[in-house]
């Protein structure tokens, strides 16, 4: 169980304020998995209602984006660090 | 075209920059830059752009100054409460600096001028505050060619991604599709820090002071993200997608002005 997760900023509350985790899987969709297992809520946050990626986070493996490798499919390793960046609208006032 | 003495006392401290130097200067007087936004991100932006003597400045936003916009928006002062944020931003900007042209467009940006307004401009920031606003400056840069400086920060992070079209991922190379109105949070909802907002504002002008100026390397290629939890900055790589919907390989200009034309209006 050493695959580091980066949180954004805005999930931090739901990972008690930590801006990174250490989870367990075999590929993106189980570490996924397991994120939500230790933190509930935040898979939700990161995947819509089939599981899916929503469409405005980004995953990185090793600082490599996921839909340029296997998707949720890319397989993960002991030592791997993995990024979760959402975009990010701002303001509206 | 030489620099007057006026302008070398002003500038002096940019100029003695071997990067910048008196060619930076002369290449930024002769600039101009658009900026989407007077709100958080545009306030710093537009002062450190006006501040460095950049030409020709345009301001767009369609809001009135409120209340609540002051503990970020340091362009506007508590007098400028309920006047537009457009005018009262080019009279901070001329009382900084009376030498450059600032132009206000009290207008939002939309599929029916997007093309108009961006087009006499050599760069543009966006610091608005709505997806489909972003997505219309990314596509309408695309298509005319314009670097884009994208920007953009909530509760306590930001990001920054300079975008040199066709040369360097674009925003929908990143995040291909918007989201929909409702699925990301909102300041208004959440909150930001005026903190946050100078950092990431600064850093756009800083990116567009070295793209107009000619020097250092743009942030291309390379998602810049604030954490204002820690005050940690990090950079993912990020890449131009070849079937990007309106940069990639494949994509003809009439299919971009199809996308652009579609935009919603916001």
């Amino acid at each position: 169980m050493a695959i580091t997760v980066r949180i954004p900023t805005p999930l931090q509350r739901l990972t008690n304020g930590q801006g990174e985790v250490q989870c367990d899987g075999k590929t993106v969709a189980e570490l996924l998995g397991d994120l939500e297992r230790r933190h509930p809520g935040v898979k939700e946050r990161i995947c819509d209602e089939t599981g899916k990626l929503r469409r405005f986070v980004n995953v990185f493996v090793n600082e490599e984006d996921i839909r340029f490798m296997q998707g949720d499919q890319t397989a993960i390793k002991d030592g791997d660090e993995v990024s979760i960046i959402p975009a990010i609208a701002g303001g509206a006032s | 075209m030489g620099l007057s003495q006026d302008q070398v006392r002003r500038y002096g401290r940019q100029l003695l920059l071997p990067e910048f130097g008196v060619r930076g200067q002369e290449r930024l007087l002769r600039a101009s830059a658009l900026l989407i936004g007077m709100g958080g991100l545009g306030s710093p932006a537009a002062l450190y752009l006006a501040a460095a003597g950049v030409g020709r400045l345009g301001l767009l936003d369609s809001e009135p100054v409120e209340a609540g916009n002051l503990h970020r928006q340091v362009l506007h002062d508590t007098q400028a409460i309920g006047r537009s944020k457009v005018d009262s931003a080019q009279a901070r900007l001329r009382a900084l600096n009376p030498a450059i042209e600032v132009v206000a467009l009290r207008e939002r940006l939309e599929a029916s001028n997007a093309l108009r307004v961006l087009e006499s401009y050599d760069l543009v920031l966006d610091g608005s505050d709505n997806m489909p606003t972003r997505y219309l400056a990314n596509d309408a840069c695309v298509l005319l060619g314009k670097p884009l400086v994208h920007g953009a920060a909530i509760r306590l992070q930001g990001q920054v991604l300079t975008i040199l079209p066709r040369r360097s991922a674009c925003l929908r190379c990143v995040f291909p599709e918007p989201p929909q109105a409702g699925e990301l949070p909102s300041c208004q909802a959440e909150g930001v820090l005026g903190s946050v907002t100078g950092l990431i504002g600064a850093l756009m002008a800083h990116e567009a002071l070295k793209l107009l100026g000619g020097f250092g390397t743009p942030l291309a290629d390379r998602l810049l993200t604030f954490d204002g939890i820690a005050s940690g900055w990090r950079e993912v790589p990020v890449r131009r997608d070849p079937q990007c919907a309106v940069c990639g390989d494949h994509v003809q200009t009439s299919d971009i002005r199809r996308i652009v034309h579609a935009a919603a209006a916001v």
